[in-house]
């Protein structure tokens, strides 16, 4: 599987649905937040890779049109 | 000496060829050329000819309309009639009374000769003609540089297509220097280079006349051409062997030049439409594109492309959320878990007994449970909740 955004929120998912499941023990479920927090962490700085991104294309563009 | 007038010559020599019997009644036979059918009077005039001589014939219209075949230029023919002088131009003529069919004259024979023989050796093939360049640079003429012919052919090239060069090269068109002249003419061009075009020819005349433009010889040399031939022989009726060996075969001088350049008034023309049709397509093509465009550019995600993101930050954030909480809650409920079993332990805590009044014999550390676990006069020790207390066993009950 690819290490890509899309992905990382899946298995972020499946995280939470485990946690959210009653049967969990406590050091499971220490584990899985440590691996959600991370994979948040990865997905916050995906998106904000992504927003500087568009913002240097788009200050561009106006650059160009003027 | 007696000095005579014109006219009393004409007459004198008229009255002595009219005085022989034998020129009053005479067969002569020939080749018809320069037939003329006069329209109003209905008269025939032409020349009888053979390879070597030629004479100037009158049919007048009383004996013409007997004739029973279509009188035509190169007809081999038997005529019989009288000579006589006309008097006006000195002409002696004949007077042809009867005409006789006898086929295909020499010369007419000799040109189909040269035709078939040509024809045979692929020299006239449709394959083999090259087209004429669309704007040629430079068209060299040969013909004679006194006929009308060429000045039609200057005036049409200088009219339509002035951006083309004229070379001319006179030459003999007609009479025993023709074929020579033509063919030097044809070398010095093809030797030479940057001419697009040669238009060959010459203005109307008998079939006597156009006889250069059948030589084999000039044929061949113009097969060899590296350079496209236009052929322009006299009118549009004459058929030369140099028209069926050229590249292309103009009906007459002034329609060579115009096959051989385009007009620039229909040029400009049709460059001004053709300027207007891009235009107008151009523009068509830029707006509907523009259009394209512009709708797409609404479109919220090209306006507002931070929407990518933020819906994927909000998901990214409310499973963050949802984490937490359900973190959370484990960790409540271990908790929870824990505080109940540490108080359950509590509960079961002797201690917690004594702080109620409670209070514990013990004998040598050992738990009194049963009366029997003691005699009277023991000793032993009472625990309290805050210490303890000796004793003695009094009595038993």
């Amino acid at each position: 599987m690819e290490n890509n955004f899309e992905n990382k929120l899946n298995e972020l998912e499946k995280i939470v649905a485990k946690l959210e499941n009653s049967e969990i023990s406590l050091d499971e479920a220490i584990v899985l937040f440590e691996d959600g927090v991370r994979l948040s962490g990865d997905c916050r700085k995906i998106l904000e890779n992504a927003e500087r991104k568009i913002k240097t294309l788009t200050e561009c563009e106006g650059e160009n049109n003027d | 000496m007696t000095t005579l007038s014109v006219k009393q010559l004409n007459l004198f020599v008229k009255s002595l060829i009219e005085g022989d019997v034998r020129l009053n009644n005479v067969y002569v036979t020939g080749e018809i050329s320069n037939f003329k059918n006069h329209y109003q009077s209905g008269h025939f005039y032409f020349t009888l000819k053979d390879n070597d001589a030629q004479i100037r014939c009158v049919m007048f219209r009383a004996y013409a309309c007997r004739v029973p075949f279509i009188v035509c230029d190169g007809l081999k023919v038997v005529l019989r009639g009288r000579v006589s002088l006309y008097e006006k131009d000195g002409q002696y003529q004949f007077y042809a009374e009867e005409m006789h069919e006898q086929g295909l004259g020499d010369i007419s024979l000799q040109f189909q000769q040269i035709k078939e023989k040509l024809e045979k050796e692929g020299l006239f093939l449709e394959e083999n003609k090259r087209p004429i360049p669309a704007f040629p640079k430079r068209i060299a003429i040969i013909t004679s540089d006194t006929g009308a012919a060429v000045q039609d052919i200057l005036n049409i090239t200088a009219r339509r297509y002035p951006l083309c060069e004229i070379m001319l090269c006179p030459v003999a068109v007609q009479g025993e220097n023709a074929v020579p002249s033509m063919l030097d003419a044809l070398e010095r061009v093809y030797s030479l280079s940057g001419c697009d075009i040669i238009i060959i020819g010459r203005g109307g005349g008998s079939i006597e006349d156009l006889w250069a433009f059948n030589s084999e010889a000039l044929a061949r040399k113009i097969y060899e051409s590296p350079i496209p031939v236009i052929s322009a022989v006299g009118h549009e009726t004459d058929f030369t062997i140099c028209d069926f060996v050229a590249d292309l075969r103009a009906p007459t001088p002034s329609a060579a030049a115009e096959l051989a350049v385009p007009d620039c008034a229909e040029l400009l023309s049709k460059l001004n439409k053709y300027d207007t049709i891009l235009k107008n397509g151009l523009l068509l093509k830029y707006n509907a594109r523009k259009a394209k465009f512009d709708a797409l550019v609404e479109k919220s995600i090209l306006s507002q492309p931070l929407n990518i993101t933020e819906a994927r930050n909000e998901a990214v954030d409310r499973l963050f959320e949802k984490m937490l909480i359900a973190y959370k809650n484990i960790v409540t409920r271990e908790k929870s878990r824990f505080i109940s079993e540490v108080s359950k332990l509590d509960v079961l805590s002797p201690l917690k007994v004594l702080s109620r009044g409670y209070s514990i014999a013990e004998v040598n550390g050992k738990t009194v449970k049963s009366v029997n676990d003691i005699n009277t006069g023991d000793e032993f020790k009472l625990r309290l909740s805050d210490g303890l207390v000796n004793c003695t066993a009094d009595s038993k009950e």
